[in-house]
């Protein structure tokens, strides 16, 4: 292939097949030094900006939903072109008609789509609902086939938040394909591929496969019909960095007017613009504050993102997340730092637009990262609390030097791997049917293997886990087939065809399971172990309660006598999966994050042995539980750096909140020691972090006066969001966690 | 040896250079008026550790050191178990760990000459900066503390002094040039620290049933730290 819009740049195997990855590494510039050369925000920015904080601040004043189009079915071309402001913008494409306008997408199940409607005081219009009258969503799939048991598992709780009502999400496209290759040439490498599988037997993978090809190649043709709503031509590629940003975003824009998935993370962009970038800025194109412009553009439209949700979808999810992830940094697989002028310009945007959780801005953590860029994460990340970490010298040899992480710390190559997303399993749950014979006292429901109650006057940590044992491998063989449904369902009736036709035609699927509650039940096999657990009765002989007395060691301060019984969990769950094929011959891979679940799945659990009372929320993701941290932060760090990725390869998140003055007295010294917290953390092998600078008084603060805080922002669990968008309950729960102080 | 430790902090900024393990020794003999721990003051409390076991506790923080960091042994007093605090400090040493040592330097003997030697930086807190208010409001006197850092400058020990600042009680001019006068003179000397009075320790010595001597004073304010920190000659 030759185009017009490629001169300039180093040729290579990008040249000869569909290879973003070669094209990155032949032509980016790295960039070694600090954050000095960096431009402000422009007038014309600042002007955008304040249209913007406006309509957020309406959307805020009508409870979180500023307006809903429900006389449409969300997709590429059923909206007319919208605009912030089309005089001013670089860059433009909004989902519906009009900024945080959301759209209807009933694709996952039409209930779900009405009772998010009417939750917002409207009513979706009847030619939608006449639309779907007589069309099969994927939640009516999945139901058609759920078995008894799935529907009791579902029901009590013990694997709960399933995508068998709402997009799975977890698919990242390659977007930079559109602008590196037009949209011509990527749908004629699909028309390819599809002559290339029916000379082969038309099997039923095969014929899933051309079908499935068949409405990528027709989805790109609708991306086309979209960008040109808005006067706009992709067939070809883009010429230069303002319209290789612009067909990017087209990319991504028409994957999320598609789909709603539960996170539509946008991939590993920055690094890719900026060679669009740095080729203008040699040739006398454009200037820093063109380029730091074009970028503030960009990230305007992805902070306009938006899906309607539900308020039970928000009690999982909180706070109106997308997850539009995008990795910045790491290093290629010969060992240079990826880091560019741009790497440092997306992080900009967080001073140049102000603090906020979209996009969630992700840095790949080397070892040998350029000591200024890690120096300028630092400081972004206690001037904002806006921005996480994954350790990229651990991810980089399983997934080489073109990966992205999806959602939180989901990682897969970019265009070559995807997800079936899968939720999590309730742990403690589970630590506790196991004790009452199969019976859970949440729901009343009888479930999994029936035997008697666990007997006695104090519990036994190698009966209990004998026990345990039996009810794991239930779950597990049940976590899986009932994914199988939930995929076959989706693939059959809301395929990612967008997202799709930005893979190779062939990919690597992974299944991704996850737990909750991992120090909850860790320190409770601790409690039996250690201390001594007395169970408590209600008049039926079901355990209710549990009475312990004396000390035992908790998850948390890196004490191997109960770091080793979380870690052997999970590699007990995870080898435990793998024994139940998944769908489409899909790895099993296991995650331990809660998102914001761990407040509702807390309140649906039972007293636990470890002294959590009933309905008292777990702790996120992979943390400690609240204030059980005796020995400082970096016991704590150590004590999850334990945790083995290679069980746990969906990812292991960790929300770390520190109060200012313990990080240092000055700037400079709070910059540095977080550095070194995290090239310590990381060096053994640690997974992620999200990190929060700031003061528990400033949150209780915004608790009682939100209105003072509209763009406080802070780190959750794998993600950001604005403080006041959370509940009031999930809110009070990130108030109560460990912030640590020193003496 | 054994040692008696009465906790430790793994994540330390406040007590010397970069990130580091902070071991807080059991014991005091000097009963500062304003002294946020009293809890570390009795001899025969905290827990027996070998200071093998210490030190492999202190390895497993290692990697977050970097190039300034290391193990401050802070207290209670830490001098006052010096063939404890040296052995520690040996090993630190031999796996490349920087050693810092935070003292009231009230005390000094042949024991405490040889924890020196092994000493990288000694926070030295000058608790009073006239003999007659050392006395007053400690059981020991500021002479021991002028002869403990005369014993650093000999050994050109790098040295940063430090001195808690109270509100309405030495937050005036004529203390910072008393405490000028002191340390005139020493090159071992690289910094000087004012840090705040503070009172969070006031529910300790409630739940200990003791009387807080300086509860009658307020919590410095930071403004008074950085105007008192500008008048520091060094």
């Amino acid at each position: 292939m030759q185009f017009q819009q490629w001169e300039g740049f180093n040729p290579g195997a990008w040249q000869r097949e569909i290879n973003t990855r070669d094209f990155i590494k032949q032509n980016f510039t790295p960039y070694e030094g600090d954050a000095s050369f960096l431009a402000g925000a422009t007038a014309r920015t600042q002007r955008l900006m304040k249209k913007l904080n406006h309509l957020l601040e309406m959307e805020r004043d009508m409870g979180g939903v500023l307006d809903i189009d429900t006389q449409h079915v969300s997709s590429l071309t059923h909206y007319g072109p919208g605009y912030l402001d089309k005089n001013e913008e670089l860059i433009v494409g909004l989902q519906t008609d009009r900024p945080l306008r959301r759209g209807v997408n009933p694709f996952g199940g039409i209930r779900m789509a009405r009772g998010a409607c009417e939750a917002y005081g409207y009513k979706l219009s009847d030619e939608v609902e006449k639309s779907f009258q007589f069309r099969t969503t994927h939640n009516d799939g999945v139901f058609r086939v759920y078995s008894d048991e799935m529907r009791a598992a579902r029901k009590s709780g013990v694997i709960t938040g399933l995508p068998d009502a709402y997009g799975r999400g977890r698919i990242i496209g390659d977007y930079r394909r559109v602008a590196l290759y037009g949209v011509d040439v990527l749908i004629a490498q699909k028309q390819k591929d599809k002559q290339e599988i029916a000379k082969g037997l038309m099997d039923v993978d095969s014929i899933r496969l051309s079908e499935e090809l068949y409405q990528q190649i027709a989805f790109l043709g609708k991306m086309k019909e979209m960008a040109a709503m808005y006067g706009l031509d992709i067939s070809a590629p883009a010429k230069n960095a303002k319209e290789a940003i612009q067909w990017t975003y087209f990319a991504y824009l028409a994957s999320i007017k598609e789909q709603n998935g539960a996170a539509m993370s946008l991939g590993r962009t920055s690094t890719f613009l900026d060679i669009y970038i740095q080729r203008d800025i040699n040739a006398g194109l454009l200037d820093e504050q063109g380029a730091q412009e074009l970028m503030d553009d960009f990230v305007m439209k992805l902070r306009m993102a938006r899906h309607l949700r539900t308020p039970e979808y928000n009690e999982l999810f909180g706070g109106d997340p997308m997850w539009i992830t995008e990795c910045v940094g790491g290093m290629t697989e010969e060992g240079a730092p990826m880091v560019t002028k741009n790497s440092f310009r997306v992080l900009n945007t967080l001073y140049t637009l102000g603090a906020a959780p979209e996009p969630n801005l992700t840095i790949l953590w080397s070892e040998n990262l350029p000591q200024g860029f890690k120096e300028f994460c630092a400081k972004v990340s206690i001037d904002t609390d806006s921005i996480q970490y994954e350790n990229d010298d651990l991810m980089r040899p399983i997934y080489g030097d073109d990966y992205a992480i999806a959602c939180c710390v989901s990682a897969m190559q970019v265009g070559k791997q995807m997800q079936f997303f899968g939720a999590r399993c309730n742990l403690p749950k589970l630590l506790l049917l196991a004790l009452n014979g199969g019976y859970d006292s949440y729901s009343g429901l009888h479930l999994g293997p029936q035997m008697p109650v666990y007997e006695g006057d104090k519990l036994d940590y190698y009966d209990v886990c004998a026990r345990l044992e039996i009810y794991r491998k239930w779950l597990c063989n049940l976590y899986v087939n009932t994914m199988n449904v939930i995929h076959y369902m989706h693939d059959k009736y809301a395929y990612e065809k967008t997202q799709m036709a930005l893979h190779d035609t062939n990919v690597t699927r992974f299944m991704a399971f996850g737990v909750a509650g991992l120090s909850v039940i860790a320190d409770s096999l601790s409690a039996i172990k250690f201390a001594s657990v007395k169970p408590i009765r209600d008049e039926q002989g079901y355990i209710q309660d549990f009475e312990t007395t004396g000390e035992f060691p908790t998850f948390g301060n890196d004490d191997d006598r109960v770091d080793q019984i979380a870690k052997e969990l999970l590699e007990g769950v995870s080898g435990e999966l793998k024994k139940t094929p998944a769908y489409r011959g899909a790895i099993h891979t296991l995650s331990v994050l809660t998102i914001t679940s761990n407040v509702v799945y807390g309140k649906k659990t039972g007293s636990t042995p470890d002294g959590r009372k009933k309905g008292e929320p777990f702790a996120p993701g992979a943390n400690p539980m609240h204030n059980r941290e005796k020995n400082g932060a970096l016991a704590s760090l150590n004590s999850i750096a334990k945790l083995s990725y290679e069980a746990c390869r969906d990812g292991i998140s960790n929300t770390f909140s520190i109060t200012p003055d313990t990080l240092g007295k000055t700037e400079q010294e709070r910059v540095q020691n977080l550095v070194s917290v995290l090239n310590g953390y990381f060096a053994q092998m640690a997974h992620h972090i999200n990190v929060n600078v700031l003061n528990r008084q400033k949150l209780i603060d915004a608790f009682e006066n939100p209105e003072m805080y509209p763009n406080l922002t802070i780190r959750v669990s794998g993600y950001a969001v604005n403080f006041h968008k959370l509940s009031r309950e999930q809110q009070k729960e990130v108030i109560m966690r460990t912030f640590h102080e020193s003496m | 040896m054994k040692g008696r430790i009465h906790s430790y902090q793994t994540l330390g900024t406040l007590d010397g250079p970069g990130v580091r393990f902070v071991v807080f020794m059991q014991g005091c003999n000097i009963r500062c008026a304003y002294c946020h721990n009293p809890d570390t003051w009795e001899l025969t409390g905290g827990q027996e550790i070998e200071a093998d076991d210490l030190f492999q506790k202190i390895l497993r923080y290692k990697a977050y050191f970097g190039k300034e960091g290391g193990v401050t042994v802070s207290g209670g007093e830490a001098i006052l178990q010096p063939l404890f605090v040296r052995e520690l400090f040996c090993l630190c040493h031999k796996a490349g760990i920087h050693t810092a040592l935070d003292t009231s330097g009230n005390l000094l003997n042949e024991p405490i000459k040889q924890l020196l030697d092994v000493t990288d930086l000694v926070l030295l807190d000058i608790k009073m900066a006239s003999e007659e208010d050392y006395r007053a409001y400690t059981k020991a006197s500021l002479k021991s503390v002028l002869t403990f850092l005369q014993q650093l400058e000999d050994k050109r020990i790098p040295t940063w002094i430090r001195q808690v600042i109270v509100a309405g009680f030495n937050d005036t001019p004529e203390n910072i040039h008393k405490l000028n006068g002191l340390i005139k003179g020493h090159s071992c000397i690289q910094k000087v620290e004012l840090l705040p009075f503070r009172k969070l320790c006031l529910e300790k010595y409630n739940e200990m049933g003791l009387a807080f001597p300086f509860a009658k004073y307020e919590e410095t304010p930071q403004a008074t730290i950085a105007a008192l920190s500008a008048l520091i000659k060094p």
